[in-house]
């Protein structure tokens, strides 16, 4: 019993030595999985490409239930594992507990603030993204209505949604748009057939292009789109090469970026709030060659204007996470 | 409302409810007969899975609906194994097989494709295309009936006036074939039934195979009709609003096209209006998604007369000796 016990603290011991000695940056993924085709890919995209810039190596380590997050974590702080990257609000308790014991370690969670002084929180402006597609959906629509159908009611969402009716309202005054909400469930992000009825619906009262924030669910909002002959708005990770010149543009938040400059910053990784806003490149409208054609030198125009004076500080977006409603509707 | 608005609506329903229709009468048949499934949702995912890999790898349709069918059929068999064969509990079994199909379709398509649980989007060919019956070009001009014709009846999947035929068909089957009057015996009382001569087991199995079959049109219908591939989860909960319908119809099949039918109407309704106004009051869209079960429950209580489930479901039987 005795030896076991040296044995297994010698390798403890060895394995927290040659992590230390290495500190290599790690990352975890939320329980969507490594190839998601949206966040946790989008992280995953950003750590690879660290890799062939340094020719550096991390750890990763993939969720596969809620009772391993604080494991996991354990686990590769004490491998000497640093800075430590995680996707997904839902770390965010488990790492307000964790973090102060591993003060040495530098951790950065995507998408909530966890206020502890090792801890790097990147949080995303979706609003300002979503205002610049809403500029695109009011530059492209013939009928002036445009559609929302978002996934799961919530305030993450209603972000999306607030702010890609501002851009809509801003070019078009006097349009309209219509807004669909899957449910209330968790079942909301993974309801593609919901998604493409949503669609259609929003088709037959005029919408000619449609935002679809809505997950898994949103394939269907795109397949719909597609099939029904207008225009839809991807989210998250860029969704135009789904149906190419169908798909207006992809609201991206560019996580790749955020575990990029995590994993280059090393154990010299900056604490507190990270803001990855429009003028950070955190936020963007994906315009690539699959959507290229749709984009007209005036919507070209809008949308530089429009990031321009949202950059500037000239427009001034109502973000729901500070609890205000939406003006724009 | 106009009368554009209403056809949009209920073509809109109509789409929504072919799922809960197939997955209600495969109920149906099951129920009928003694054997409870609320593995109906299971089943579904599991189709809606294999339909669509095998959709995707051959490219049609018709080969990814028989793989549907061979999906669900699978489980229909394991349930039967379980609570026929071995006299297991038909809840346990029921609830196993939907949690089996959530862990195996995510598994086998993460292993298969590696795109986290999805199947790739399917293009073309590898969908049941809409089908445009004869004239309906022709008569939409024609008042009234043409849009009725045209934009309603016509322009749907062959797998919805598959399901709409399944509806006449079973109530033949069941009231007036031999078949059928056994299978609604066994589902009363199984000890006359086997007095007769006839196999309790054979006809159970006849019926959840039959319920398979159902399922599996179902699912294929929900991943190659209606969208494009699997995503996970992607039955979201509707194998047990068919479940909530088959207790509104009163285990019949006329009346489950109706309980479909409403609660199709109910989601159509919600999607287009997400607050719907009536006069001065706003009816927001989750009270018109929850409408459907509150209807079961008010059913279940015994208000609009009594749900009466087959005496025999539920019950495994045990020969005497």
């Amino acid at each position: 019993m005795t030896l076991m016990k040296s044995l297994l603290a010698g390798s403890a011991l060895a394995t927290l030595a040659a992590g230390a000695a290495l500190a290599d940056p790690a990352l975890i993924y939320d329980l969507g999985g490594k190839f998601d085709k949206s966040f946790n890919e989008a992280a995953y995209t950003g750590a690879v490409r660290w890799v062939e810039e340094t020719g550096g190596s991390y750890k990763e380590l993939e969720m596969q239930s809620e009772a391993q997050r604080e494991q996991a974590l354990r686990r590769l702080a004490e491998t000497g594992a640093n800075p430590i990257v995680m996707t997904g609000f839902a770390f965010g308790d488990v790492l307000n507990t964790v973090a102060p014991d591993y003060p040495d370690t530098k951790f950065a969670i995507i998408d909530t603030i966890v206020d502890q002084p090792n801890v790097q929180s990147v949080v995303f402006t979706e609003a300002e993204g979503s205002y610049l597609a809403g500029v695109m959906a009011a530059t492209a629509s013939k009928t002036g209505t445009v559609g929302f159908v978002g996934g799961m009611d919530v305030p993450l969402i209603h972000r999306f949604e607030c702010g890609y009716a501002q851009g809509f309202k801003a070019v078009r005054p006097d349009g309209n748009v219509l807004v669909n909400y899957i449910g209330t469930t968790a079942a909301a992000w993974n309801d593609p057939v919901k998604g493409g009825e949503l669609a259609k619906a929003q088709k037959a009262q005029g919408a000619d292009v449609i935002y679809a924030a809505a997950g898994g669910s949103g394939i269907g909002v795109l397949q719909a789109a597609a099939d029904e002959g207008i225009l839809s708005v991807g989210v998250d990770s860029n969704q135009n090469h789904l149906h190419p010149g169908q798909v207006l543009t992809s609201m991206v938040k560019r996580v790749d970026n955020a575990v990029f400059d995590a994993f280059s910053a090393g154990a010299d990784l900056e604490t507190g709030v990270k803001l990855m806003n429009l003028a950070a490149a955190g936020v963007a409208v994906a315009i690539d060659d699959n959507n290229k054609a749709l984009v007209t030198p005036e919507m070209q125009a809008a949308i530089d204007e429009a990031a321009a004076k949202i950059t500037a500080g000239q427009i001034k977006i109502v973000d729901q996470k500070s609890g205000n409603s939406c003006a724009a509707q | 409302m106009d009368f554009a608005t209403a056809i949009q609506i209920l073509d809109s329903a109509v789409r929504l409810m072919t799922p809960l229709l197939l997955a209600c009468l495969a109920g149906l048949y099951s129920e009928r007969s003694g054997v409870f499934d609320i593995g109906l949702e299971g089943k579904m995912l599991m189709a809606a899975f294999t339909s669509a890999a095998v959709a995707f790898v051959t490219g049609s349709p018709w080969l990814g609906l028989l793989a549907g069918i061979a999906g669900s059929m699978a489980l229909s068999l394991i349930h039967g194994l379980a609570s026929i064969t071995f006299m297991g509990n038909q809840l346990i079994s029921g609830v196993a097989i939907n949690f089996l199909a959530s862990g195996m379709t995510v598994l086998l398509g993460q292993k298969i494709f590696g795109l986290g649980g999805r199947t790739p989007s399917l293009t073309g060919g590898g969908r049941f295309g809409e089908i445009t019956l004869p004239f309906a070009d022709s008569l939409r001009n024609v008042p009234f009936i043409g849009p009725i014709y045209a934009d309603l009846i016509s322009g749907h999947t062959i797998l919805v006036y598959v399901a709409f035929l399944c509806v006449p068909l079973t109530w033949w089957v069941l009231f007036r074939t031999r078949f059928g009057l056994r299978l609604r015996a066994v589902g009363e009382n199984p000890a006359s039934v086997d007095t007769a001569g006839v196999s309790v087991t054979r006809l159970r199995f006849a019926a959840i195979a039959i319920c398979g079959i159902l399922c599996g049109l179902a699912g294929a219908y929900l991943a190659t009709g209606l969208s494009a591939g699997f995503v996970k989860e992607m039955t979201a909960g509707r194998g047990f609003i068919a479940l909530a319908a088959l207790i509104f119809a009163k285990w019949r099949p006329w009346n489950a096209l109706f309980a479909t039918f409403l609660f199709g109407l109910l989601e159509a309704i919600a999607n287009r209006y997400p607050n719907l106004e009536i006069g001065p009051i706003t009816i927001p869209s989750m009270f018109m998604n929850a409408l459907p079960y509150i209807l079961t429950v008010i059913i279940l209580a015994g208000f609009v007369g009594r749900a009466i489930p087959p005496r025999a479901g539920g019950e495994p039987y045990v020969k005497e000796r």
